[in-house]
């Protein structure tokens, strides 16, 4: 039995639906990511598991017992708001303690308690300040404290993230790694910030009208992505529309329009003369002036049209002699004031079909 | 800046005049020490003395402030009751059939409040036996119910801007709703209400035709003094109270005023704070 278990979650605001039939377990201590984009439903169904909302229909179970109808008040669950919801007419001792003060603790623990969840945010020296007199990132923190102090079950995170710059953001991802291990709790993060879900979570959902539309690690989701959407939505993709052609236990290989006859690693499920589409990752295509496959399967050639150049790697823009397009990253490993390929050269393009998937819509 | 044309210089300087030269009239004519209310004769304090042996005044000026003590505390607990539940009443439709009940005394003659009033008093007399005379308690009363609609207002409009997050998220932290109402709506909507029971003290203060309608013998409060008296001829003692009422009146409300600007200059900072 599974720490967290959704089941058959929906929930509908006049009529429409939001959350579409959601069911998931989620183990203990593990730090589960919603990824989706604006409007997909993620705050929502964060916030059913809060209580803030009932759900239409379906159950949450948490160890087996259902709490599907109970108050926010009565869930050891506690959330973490978008807007930090900070108390600004108290200290920020008070507002980390508010917890605390609810559960009829004496006053001496609570302020042990606050201390030593202030030290473990990096704040104790703020302890006494009002939250007016706090930066964002500070602010961000108290909020991660308060909610951490009745060791909760749970903690639910809607974009705890998004309001800091990249530099602190960064920080904080690794800082919350870091209380998640030490607290043995279970995260659950909502965000739309793909990155973000990548360094932090075990597993990641991608949520789309609603719905999962694939549960796995990091990689799974992008390496193994299970159908297009995800593809798409994780990280940039290449993608070819085409027909299988052949499909045995070696390579499946599809028509394109675009690039002609491709090879993709071998995949069961799919049927001869079947339309879908072949996906190969910018940074898996090799890129060179000189011929490098042997083959002329998975090989193209163009010419460079676009270049953005982001220090540590390289996006390019390949225009093909019939007019494709094909995006490819390249990491700068040498240090030089000049690119080896530049605007408008003339590449040779190729990669292993291993690395090339076929994906339906 | 662009320049003002001197049209809307003079006409601003006009129409201040004309609200502000009687008051000003009144104030200079309080100090003075002729007894004819019209003729300057020297600077004196004679009328604020002798306003200060005039016991029908002062009683009435007691009763007065008695009187809007009581009805502007209970109106605020009142209002402020009203105002949460406004906000907290989920539908649409409801809250504005609600909202627009609630601010109908406002837009209201007062002569036809007193008179509904006056005529609820009596009924109640010869059904209930309660109240079982008029005068102070009704006048209370009848204050309490006129100037609970403005307080809901405020009440209703300062919630209304509230981060319902906060309340959120003490209500996650394990606070019963009751409590969070203690906790945090309260406190953060403190000097909305300060300035709410400042509005229904100054509303009472000054009410005539209301009090005229449910007062009863022996309990005439300070604004009926003063009409009855000023039928009989203008006193320059009058002129006196009348400056002590303004300038009362005056201090409640730049006091709110700068209450309520104080709260939104704390509200947009923190909403221009990441
Ligand atoms: N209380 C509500 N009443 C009606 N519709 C709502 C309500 N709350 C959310 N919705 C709608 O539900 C949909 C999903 O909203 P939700 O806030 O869950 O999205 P989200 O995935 O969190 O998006 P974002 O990334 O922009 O925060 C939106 O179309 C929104 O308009
Ligand atoms: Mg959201």
């Amino acid at each position: 039995m599974s720490f967290i278990q959704i089941e058959n979650i929906s929930k509908k605001f006049d009529g429409v639906t939001v959350v579409d039939n959601i069911s998931q377990d989620i183990n203990q201590g593990e730090l589960f990511a919603i990824l989706g984009g604006s409007g997909s439903g993620k705050t929502t169904l964060l916030r059913m598991l809060a209580g803030f909302e009932r759900p239409s229909s379906g159950r949450i179970l948490l160890n087996g017992k259902d709490m599907t109808d109970l108050p926010p008040y009565q869930r050891p669950v506690n959330m973490m708001f978008q807007s930090y919801a900070v108390f600004p007419h108290m200290s920020v001792a008070k507002n980390v303690g508010y917890g605390l003060v609810k559960e009829n603790i004496k006053k001496p623990e609570i302020d042990h308690r606050v201390e030593e969840i202030l030290a473990l945010v990096q704040l104790s020296s703020f302890s006494n300040r009002k939250p007016n007199q706090l930066s964002g990132g500070q602010l961000q923190r108290v909020a991660l404290a308060r909610a951490l102090i009745k060791k909760p079950k749970v903690l639910l995170l809607d974009e705890p993230l998004a309001a800091l710059d990249k530099k602190l953001r960064e920080q904080t991802q690794f800082e919350l790694m870091n209380i998640q291990h030490e607290l043995g709790i279970t995260f659950i993060l909502v965000t739309h910030d793909q990155e973000e879900a990548m360094t932090l979570a075990s597993r990641i959902a991608v949520m789309n009208e609603g719905k999962f539309i694939q549960t796995g690690t990091p990689t799974e989701i992008y390496e193994y992505p299970s159908n297009r959407f995800v593809a798409d939505f994780v990280g940039s993709i290449n993608l070819f529309e085409g027909i299988v052609a052949t499909n045995d236990s070696n390579a499946t290989q599809v028509k394109t329009d675009a690039l002609g006859l491709l090879a993709a690693s071998p995949d069961a499920r799919v049927n001869v003369g079947e339309t879908l589409w072949v996906a190969i990752r910018p940074e898996k295509i090799s890129l060179s002036k000189k011929t490098i496959s042997s083959t002329d399967i998975n090989s193209v050639k163009g010419a460079v049209w676009d270049l953005g150049y982001y220090g540590n790697h390289c996006v390019y823009r390949i225009k093909t002699d019939n007019g494709t397009y094909l995006q490819v990253t390249t990491q700068n490993q040498s240090r030089a004031t000049g690119l080896d390929i530049n605007w408008k050269d003339e590449v040779h393009l190729s990669w292993d079909p291993a690395c090339c998937m076929v994906l339906r819509e | 800046m662009k320049q003002r044309s001197y049209f809307v210089t003079t006409a601003m300087f006009f129409g201040y005049a004309f609200l502000y030269v009687p008051i000003a009239v009144l104030v200079i004519y309080s100090f003075n020490d002729s007894s004819i209310p019209t003729v300057w004769n020297g600077f004196s304090l004679r009328w604020y003395s002798a306003l200060f042996e005039n016991e029908q005044i002062i009683n009435a000026a007691l009763l007065s402030l008695k009187i809007a003590l009581i009805s502007a505390t209970l109106a605020t607990f009142l209002g402020t009751l009203a105002g949460l539940a406004l906000t907290q009443t989920n539908t649409f439709k409801g809250r504005l059939l609600f909202t627009g009940l609630i601010a109908a005394p406002l837009v209201m003659p007062e002569v036809i409040t007193g008179l509904s009033l006056l005529l609820v008093f009596i009924s109640s007399e010869q059904l209930i036996g309660w109240p079982d005379s008029r005068g102070t308690l009704t006048i209370i009363i009848a204050h309490i119910t006129f100037s609970m609609a403005f307080v809901a207002i405020i009440i209703q409009s300062r919630l209304a801007t509230l981060d319902k997050s906060l309340i959120e998220a003490a209500t996650d932290l394990g606070a019963h709703p009751f409590r969070v109402t203690l906790d945090i709506t309260l406190p953060l909507i403190a000097p909305a209400m300060l300035a709410a029971w400042l509005l229904a003290f100054t509303l009472s203060l000054d009410d005539l035709v209301i009090a005229s309608f449910v007062s009863g013998p022996g309990s005439s409060t300070l604004p009926m003094v003063i009409f009855s008296k000023v039928r009989l001829g203008v006193t320059p003692d009058v002129n006196a109270l009348a400056t002590i009422i303004i300038t009362i009146v005056g201090l409640g409300v730049v006091i709110s005023g700068w209450v309520m600007y104080r709260q939104e200059q704390r509200t947009i900072r923190r909403v221009q704070q990441p």
